[in-house]
């Protein structure tokens, strides 16, 4: 069965408040910042400069999931968390999955293609 | 001796609240939800596909070459402040304050149309430059993962032009409320994936 719920009603199930936001743009503009800056005045190069900024990403989508889209903070039961996890699981695989195997096709490719020259 | 079951609202444990999961308006989040999951799968494949031809450049000009920080710098920045005024409108929403919910709505309107006209911008530059995303495997990713992100944008723009007017229309009812409600997501979405566009296109294509 089916309720309709009052303006005032709905208006508690959305959970936005301006302390959230402030802290969400704060957090984002200086994570931003932070990697921006680190890659313009090149403080750091290869393998550690990748995981820094890539680190950098996550922790700013963690804040912007929290802060903005409010993950997590619905009423029991938490479908739309369930359903974020999941996503996240199949994301995983497909991005994760995606880059091994084509990584992997490319250096048998390559190796072949050396071999061939030689 | 058997006792009648009554299939009435009273026979329930406790009625004096509204079952906050079955009304439309979280059955509409919930559903909206998940077509953004769909969403940031469909993105993580383009992403995917980004990072494993990034390299292929068919012997034309490499991301170190293309891609300007400063830019993407700035279209970060406005789309940012862009889903804060977003926020803002949100929160004008729960005082009731319709003036300020379409003020800040048209803030993030000017911001999200500055965004799309920098990108467009960025585009016709590479374009005019003779790096199109027929030249390689590389720009056709690119112009791939980096358009649809703006198509998103610019389908944005269109559907707050239409809450904005339905708002002028109506003021602010459960409708109305329940549309902005949902605008806002997808717009913080927005903002979510280009944190990954910035990260993993720009910055890690000029180092």
């Amino acid at each position: 069965m089916s309720e309709e719920l009052s303006l005032n009603e709905i208006k508690k199930e959305w959970h936005g408040t301006l302390k959230a936001y402030v802290i969400g743009f704060l957090a984002s503009l200086i994570l931003t910042a932070i990697s921006f800056s680190i890659v313009i005045t090149k403080q750091l190069s290869g393998t550690a400069l990748v995981f820094t900024i890539v680190g950098l990403a996550l922790i700013q989508a963690i804040f912007q999931l929290l802060f903005f889209l409010h993950v997590g903070q619905e009423a029991k039961p938490r479908w739309e968390t369930v359903v974020f996890f999941f996503m996240v699981l199949v994301l995983f695989i497909v991005a994760l999955g995606s880059l091994w195997i084509m990584s992997d096709l490319n250096d048998r490719v390559m190796t072949n293609m050396a071999t061939a020259k030689e | 001796m058997i006792q009648p079951v009554y299939h009435t609202p009273e026979a329930h444990a406790d009625t004096s609240f509204p079952d906050t999961h079955q009304d439309t308006f979280s059955k509409t989040v919930l559903g909206f939800w998940m077509y953004l999951m769909t969403d940031c799968i469909l993105f993580a494949a383009l992403f995917a596909t980004y990072a494993v031809l990034h390299n292929s450049t068919f012997g034309g000009a490499t991301s170190q070459e293309l891609f300007s920080l400063p830019l993407a710098f700035t279209e970060t920045m406005i789309l940012l402040c862009s889903t804060v005024t977003c926020g803002f409108a949100m929160l004008a929403s729960l005082k009731n304050r319709t003036t300020h919910i379409i003020g800040w709505l048209a803030v993030t309107f000017l911001l999200g149309a500055t965004f799309i006209t920098l990108e467009l911008h960025e585009f016709k530059h590479l374009v005019y430059e003779g790096n199109s995303w027929r030249e390689s495997a590389f720009l056709s990713s690119f112009f791939t993962l980096v358009g649809t992100h703006g198509l998103h944008v610019s389908v944005g723009l269109l559907w707050m032009s239409v809450v904005i007017g339905q708002l002028l229309y109506w003021g602010l009812t459960v409708h109305t409320f329940r549309r902005l409600v949902v605008f806002s997501m997808f717009w913080h979405f927005l903002d979510l994936v280009w944190i990954f566009i910035f990260t993993f296109v720009y910055l890690m294509g000029v180092i």
